[in-house]
């Protein structure tokens, strides 16, 4: 398996700002590599370092085996889809798909043909005579894909491309990114603060914080296993239960994980681990109730199927799950 | 909560301001033409007006023998226009004119770029000073002080002698038309002070429109492999085209119709302002003036069509 992207303790500060903060990490060819995040975390930044808009201050990067440090955008066999699409206001769209071509020299026959194909592959055929400023966000977006992908990239960049999207747009472009991923086998690397998105996308994640990678993993490892209180928080919801309801179950950690959707409201059953508290609080949320536990000062969010009666507020329950449903984690 | 609470709709106010205002609601189309009406009659009147009866003058000529106006319609004042020394006066001021522009042009777009995609805090407030400060001083001031630095007692002169380069002075200053006794009678030192005074009339356009240009289309431009000097070509200059096409509406036409500078500092020939100014003062003839003041018009509207036709304002 070929490297597509390593970076070996890389760092970019900015002042006194660690916008990067030693950043491990090996992106796989043909991989579809997501770097998730709030904002502020370093992952646009780790984005422009991939770029070379950005230099390290510290570390070393390889793009395909080689040394990325001091190499300008313009010599990296890498594209970017801009956050806000950054298109040319004043070249028409199908201008805009050939730039990169044109630039490198391509006659204007063949850049022609090739932008064409890139249109009709974003399934904006015939739009080529048109102004970006005549053409809807989504419509906008694909002409952007288009634009990096006729270069035929080794590496594709995206960063936070469907921010822009209202939420229906944004799931089918989630979809057409995926199936075109998979079938051009271009490595992707996906910069999104959304854990949905990431979670469905991603064939592998790393979650930012301050700057730092605090977890990275396959999206079932992330989801259901997060290592860190951060994690835990920011990619779904996952209880985090405190050091001494870990010490009651018989383990040693200072916090541990365990998602609601794993516990459920009944007595133990055999090799399961059970808790005993009160409702505080249930809300309605279509396929499921949450019902919020209240063990020992913890609150535990439990999803219970809708089909199930929900205890009353103030009611005693006995909440279960399997032992392996519950993680250990690296903080309180 | 009682004790607050309000008419749904509130009296009307008292007073002729408060019924003004709601008369200007209702009529919101009275109030544009009230507001644009003095603004419009300036225009419209005074100014173009008196443009126009300027024009017409043209289309008079003057009595050799009396030097008396003879209003009527001819076209022998433009033929005298055209006449080999008029021509000759024409030709040095476009010339001049465009030859400040280009220069401006090269000079001003290092330095907008740099306060548009660089300058911060006080760094931009220090380029406002920089580039309007000398704005605020007199026109004149500046000129004669231009005048003393380019003399051949200058401060050029001095600073050529101590760097020992004046070989490379005086070679430029023996050249054909570019040269002369000194820098400040030559066609060189016109061309200084007048790029140094139209400049800031370029800078400042220039920098809004690379202001309004966003740094990721730069970055869009290089990620797909664009060299530096490919995105200035394809993406910044055709980006920042109208605001040096305004920029250089105001050097062209300034250096078409100034008659200050080439007076002061340079060879005694004419300009086209001073032109205009020795028609119109001394020989009185304001038909050949008129006709001279239509020259830098004609020019400027040849240019405007020109720069729309290479679409200088498709990005507007």
């Amino acid at each position: 398996m070929t490297t597509a992207v390593l970076f070996d303790n890389v760092s970019r500060h900015f002042g006194a700002v660690r916008a990067v903060d030693g950043v491990n990490l090996e992106i796989a060819e043909g991989e579809f590599f997501a770097m998730l995040g709030p904002s502020g975390s370093g992952k646009t930044t780790c984005l422009r370092l991939m770029a070379g808009f950005e230099q390290p201050t510290g570390g070393h990067i390889e793009i395909f085996g080689e040394t990325a440090e001091g190499v300008p955008p313009y010599r990296r066999s890498v594209n970017t889809v801009f956050q806000d699409y950054a298109l040319f206001p004043h070249l028409s769209i199908l201008d805009n798909v050939a730039y990169g071509l044109m630039v490198k020299g391509v006659g204007r026959e063949e850049r022609r043909k090739a932008a064409e194909d890139a249109l009709a592959m974003v399934k904006l055929p015939g739009y080529g005579t048109r102004r970006p400023g005549q053409l809807s966000g989504g419509q906008r977006q694909r002409v952007a894909l288009a634009r990096a992908l006729v270069n035929k990239p080794k590496v594709l960049l995206l960063d936070e491309p469907l921010g822009a999207l209202d939420l229906k747009l944004r799931e089918q472009m989630q979809e057409e990114l995926k199936s075109l991923q998979k079938s051009l086998g271009i490595t992707f690397v996906f910069v999104t603060h959304d854990q949905g998105e990431a979670l469905s996308m991603a064939d592998r994640i790393a979650v930012f914080n301050d700057g730092r990678i605090q977890q990275l993993g396959s999206p079932e490892d992330v989801y259901k296993q997060p290592k860190t209180r951060f994690v835990a928080d920011f990619v779904g919801s996952s209880n985090v239960l405190p050091e001494k309801i870990c010490q009651r179950l018989g383990l040693k950690a200072p916090s541990a994980s365990l998602r609601p959707e794993a516990i459920s409201i009944s007595t133990p059953w055999t090799g399961a681990l059970s808790l005993s508290g009160t409702v505080s609080a249930h809300s309605f949320l279509g396929a499921v109730n949450r019902v919020v536990v209240d063990v020992d000062g913890a609150r535990v969010a439990v999803a219970s199927p809708a089909a199930l009666t929900v205890p009353a507020v103030g009611s005693p329950v006995t909440i279960s799950f399997a032992a392996d449903e519950l993680h250990p984690m690296e903080d309180a | 909560m009682t004790a607050f609470a309000e008419p749904l709709v509130l009296p009307e106010r008292r007073g002729p301001a408060g019924r003004l205002s709601d008369f200007f609601w209702k009529h919101p189309h009275l109030l544009l033409t009230v507001m644009l009406a003095p603004p419009l009659l300036w225009l419209g009147v005074v100014y173009l007006g008196s443009l126009f009866a300027l024009l017409l003058q043209s289309f008079f000529s003057i009595d050799d023998f009396s030097g008396l106006i003879n209003y009527e319609f001819t076209l022998a004042t433009y033929r005298q226009l055209l006449s080999e020394t008029n021509l000759d006066i024409i030709l040095r001021t476009v010339t001049m004119a465009a030859t400040v522009t280009l220069a401006s042009a090269v000079i001003a777009f290092p330095i907008a770029y740099y306060a548009a995609r660089y300058a911060q805090g006080k760094w931009k407030v220090l380029f406002y000073l920089g580039v309007m400060l000398p704005l605020w001083s007199s026109y004149l001031v500046k000129i004669y002080a231009w005048k003393l630095i380019l003399a051949k007692e200058g401060i050029l002169t001095w600073i050529f002698e101590k760097l020992h380069l004046l070989w490379l002075l005086d070679g430029w200053l023996s050249l054909p038309v570019v040269g002369g006794n000194s820098l400040s009678v030559s066609y060189t030192g016109t061309f200084i002070v007048f790029v140094y005074v139209w400049l800031p009339f370029m800078i400042l356009p220039i920098q809004a429109a690379l202001e309004r240009v966003p740094g990721n289309l730069i970055e869009a431009s290089s990620d797909l492999g664009g060299t530096p000097a490919q995105t200035f070509r394809h993406v910044l200059f055709p980006l920042a085209l109208p605001g040096i096409v305004a920029g250089s509406i105001f050097t062209f036409s300034l250096t078409l119709g100034d008659y200050i500078i080439p007076q002061i500092v340079g060879s005694s020939r004419l300009f086209i302002g001073q032109a205009v100014y020795a028609q119109q003062g001394t020989a009185g003839n304001i038909p050949l003036a008129a006709a001279f003041t239509v020259v830098p018009i004609v020019i400027m509207g040849a240019y405007l069509f020109v720069a729309k036709r290479m679409g200088a304002f498709d990005a507007l």
